[in-house]
């Protein structure tokens, strides 16, 4: 188990370094930021110049790439148009997204795994028929629209929210946001889960369990659930990334300043420290997620383990 | 069941999760219309978006940053938010007998926010430290008129600066210095209203950093707080001696990514002022605001501009061609259905905010502007036809809405043509590397352009865009007779001499085409019931020191 988390480990270095150099190469591939800067206005050209040579923007790539890896390892990763340096925008951005992550990873738990559950063990019935039409519904309407719609309901219609996010983003305003950031992924949690269970009902060891006489609960959570829980666990790993580095629609909708937001900002302005910087903590993010998901198996299956 | 139980005690959760959300973002109101400053009444709550710079006066050439600048600082001069009007404010007298020696004269008693006093020397040193090569500020070519310029900030590339100050300035006193330029300019006063020229103290030359994270100005209102990226808190300056002191006692900006969200938190009552009204939301917004909508025009001027460099764009009858385009262009019909007559048909290259006096003149294009399907037919085939049979329009795709209207302009000329191949738009994906295209000369094809003033004069939507090798001049036109009544234009001993010497140029353009003018731009804002005496200045920023909150 040991040497397999450390090899595990080892292998994220070159995964970092290769993806790090990708996303470098691509924002170096969307062209020169310098002009953008001036507006509609065309650069004068020994402004241009002198921002050029500050930024290194003259030296070739995989020069401007050893000198922007080398700071990284000092702990700089640069600094955004606006003067700020990516380390303290990812000191607000990464706080904020985290809460909200948070928020709709335990929607998907709680919400998308009980009804897995309920619809797994009551298939056919009118509850499983409806929560699979509501799923589908959820999943197929794209998420600006339920974004807006619920804002616009519980914000402005009903008052009970404000409709934006503050920029401190406390969980309690977080909530809104991160239900609808979780919808479609509850939907597949759910989905998920249903067939897990309604494929493990029939298993023997359940039916040894049920003959045992065990209490229903113990046999539901211990028995049933641990076994179908394999499939969701990935998911939702995965998912933890995909949330974080996805939230651009749901974090404009509800004003908050995230990462999806500052890279969004990136994009627009080039500005290649940020969105490398930014996407280089989502890669590790990604990949640490990834092990916990790998680690998490073998506690719920100890065949795994030994694998 | 138990599976039942288990649905209700999530639907629990959430239902208990959501109303503390309520109570809390209640609380929120409470606190922010209720934290009112001292004298002169509330907080204006007001939107706004991240400034793309850092907040200097020679290095803020957008709206957001702009906005911040207009609060916190004053200058030379100041445009009047009705008339658009250069007035003196910290300036006595600006004076020359040949419009390229100034006198400028201070009026004592000027502070900044600190306490410093507000010199000669406070505006000797900014002009020398924006100007420098090494500083990089954006908007260092402002003061390219002002004598020994080009020493301080050569134009080509990799030249090192042979001097670090603007030999043109010359102190006299405390209150009075000179600026001599290198050209006749004779309405050179009336740009000093731009905020790049504004006055800098010495806090920001002695620690810059510092002061880049709380800037100190001399404008009715200081900085409180500054939460980059989130939040600006400023609050009315008690000590402010000008004739424009604030009406309320602080704004409060906050960055929105999303000017619907904006919008949604001002009908929610969240926010007090939005000052510019979504697209999507225009059909509604007079049912949903009534008289709290502003939609006035603004200096702001949309056109197509081609690329005259391109073998395409440059044969002697290709003006015909381009005179054409213009024609086959409806534009009221755009502006009533895409914009909700939130744009203005234009009629020539500046913008109605001038005024007459100005230089504005409605007309001045003449049939050229105007939608006529026949003529505009006629004239392209006279002009040898669209070059290779059709054209197409670039725009860049990631802000500012631009598809709708570059595809209604493209099937407006192909109706016109009878060919809807003639015409299709050609999205590119941001900003960014659409600006690089253009200034690259890549681009073989019209694409969109737009022009917002930096001071309400004429010579600033003509001379920068269309005069050869000017810094703005995207089409790359050149034309001596243009040049020569700018020139005259800019050497005119009166400012009224000068505005018609600027028409006459203009006139110009109708024949060569250079850049079809579409519609001016309004600027639109809503505000709440909190609010009144809102009102938009030729910027299209809102007037946030005579706001006053209920």
């Amino acid at each position: 188990m040991g040497r397999y988390v450390i090899r595990r480990l080892l292998q994220m270095i070159p995964v970092f370094i290769g993806s790090t150099f990708l996303i470098f190469f691509m924002v170096y591939a969307l062209g020169d930021p310098v002009a953008a800067l001036f507006g509609d206005r065309a650069p004068d050209p020994a402004t241009a110049a002198q921002i050029r040579h500050d930024l290194h923007l003259n030296d070739p790539l995989w020069q401007q790439y050893l000198i922007y890896m080398g700071n990284i390892f000092t702990g700089d990763f640069g600094t955004a148009f606006n003067g700020q340096s990516v380390t303290s925008l990812m000191g607000s951005a990464f706080p904020v997204t985290i809460r909200l992550t948070i928020v709709a990873i335990l929607f998907e738990i709680v919400i998308g795994i009980s009804l897995g559950v309920l619809t797994g063990m009551k298939r056919g019935k009118p509850v499983d028929t409806g929560v699979l039409l509501l799923t589908l519904v959820v999943i197929s309407v794209p998420t600006f629209v339920t974004g807006y719609v619920l804002q616009y309901l519980f914000g402005v219609q009903w008052g009970w929210v404000s409709p934006s996010v503050s920029p401190d983003a406390p969980f309690n305003e977080l909530i809104l946001p991160g239900l609808v950031l979780a919808l479609v992924s509850l939907a597949y949690v759910t989905r998920l889960t249903r067939t897990s269970i309604a494929e493990n009902t029939r298993a023997d060891y359940l039916r040894t369990a049920v003959a045992k006489g065990l209490p229903r609960h113990r046999i539901i959570i211990r028995h049933l659930l641990r076994n179908s829980l394999i499939p969701v666990v990935t998911f939702i790993g995965t998912d933890i990334g995909f949330l974080m580095g996805g939230a651009i629609v749901t974090e404009r909708i509800f004003n908050i300043h995230g990462v999806g937001f500052q890279l969004y900002q990136g994009i627009l302005r080039n500005n290649a420290p940020t969105v490398v910087g930014f996407v280089t903590i989502l890669v590790l993010v990604f990949l640490i997620a990834n092990l916990l998901v790998d680690l998490l198996y073998a506690v719920l299956d100890p065949r795994i383990r030994y694998a | 069941m138990r599976g039942a139980t288990r649905v209700k005690w999530a639907v629990g959760v959430t239902v208990v999760a959501l109303t503390a959300a309520a109570c809390g973002s209640s609380g929120d109101n409470g606190g922010s219309s209720t934290s009112t400053g001292g004298s002169g009444g509330g907080i204006v709550r007001a939107s706004w978006g991240d400034p793309q710079n850092p907040l200097e006066p020679a290095n803020t050439n957008e709206v957001q940053g702009g906005k911040v600048l207009d609060m916190v600082f004053r200058g030379l001069k100041a445009y009047n938010p009705k008339t658009a009007k250069a007035e003196n404010m910290i300036a006595q007298s600006i004076t020359s007998t040949d419009s390229q020696n100034f006198d400028i004269k201070l009026k004592t008693g000027w502070t900044f926010s600190n306490g410093e006093p507000v010199t000669a020397d406070s505006f000797i040193n900014a002009w020398n430290f924006d100007t420098q090569l090494k500083n990089a500020q954006l908007n260092a070519s402002f003061f390219s008129y002002i004598d020994g310029y080009d020493k301080v900030h050569p134009d080509t590339p990799g030249a090192k600066a042979s001097a670090t100050t603007l030999s043109g300035l010359t102190k006299v006193s405390d209150t009075e210095f000179k600026v001599r330029l290198n050209q006749k300019f004779a309405l050179f006063p009336d740009t000093l209203g731009y905020a790049a020229f504004d006055p800098l103290p010495q806090a920001f030359f002695t620690n810059r950093q510092a002061w880049l994270a709380k800037p100190i100005g001399n404008g009715p209102y200081q900085i409180a707080s500054y939460t980059k990226g989130s939040k600006m808190e400023l609050r009315k300056w008690d000590g402010y001696k000008g004739p424009d002191p604030a009406q309320n006692g602080g704004v409060e900006l906050r960055v929105y990514t999303d000017n619907n969200t904006a919008y949604t938190d001002l009908q929610a009552g969240n926010l007090d002022l939005v000052d510019d009204v979504p697209v999507t939301q225009l059909r509604n917004v007079k049912s949903d605001l009534g008289n709290r909508y502003i939609n006035v025009p603004a200096g702001i001027i949309q056109t197509i501009s081609f690329p005259l460099y391109s073998p395409r764009w440059s044969s002697a009858n290709s003006a015909k061609v381009r005179q054409g385009l213009s024609m086959a262009i409806n534009r009221k019909q755009i502006t009533d259905q895409i914009f909700q007559q939130t744009r203005t048909p234009a009629t020539d290259w500046t913008s109605p905010v001038l005024g007459d006096a100005g230089g504005f003149k409605a007309g001045l294009c003449g049939d050229e502007c105007t939608f006529n399907a026949d003529k505009a037919k006629q004239l392209i085939a006279e002009g040898g036809g669209l070059p290779g049979g059709k054209i197409t329009i670039s725009y860049n795709a990631d802000t500012g809405s631009h598809k709708e209207w570059v595809d209604a302009v493209c099937n407006s000329i192909n109706n016109a043509l009878g060919n809807n191949k003639a015409c299709v738009g050609a999205p590119i994906g941001t900003f960014a590397d659409f600006r690089n295209r253009i200034t690259s000369k890549q681009l073989n094809d019209p694409f969109r352009a737009g022009w917002q003033m930096d001071y309400p004069l004429i010579q600033d939507f003509l001379q920068p865009q269309y005069f050869t090798d000017a810094s703005s001049n995207d089409s790359h036109y050149s034309n001596a007779n243009f040049d020569k009544l700018v020139n005259e234009a800019n050497a005119a001993s009166s400012s009224s001499e000068s505005v018609s010497k600027f028409q006459e140029a203009e006139k110009q353009l109708v024949i060569d085409m250079p850049a079809i003018p579409l519609w001016y731009q309004n600027g639109s804002a809503g505000f709440s019931t909190n609010l009144s005496n809102v009102a938009l200045n030729p910027f299209s920023v809102p007037v946030y020191n005579e706001i006053k909150v209920k």
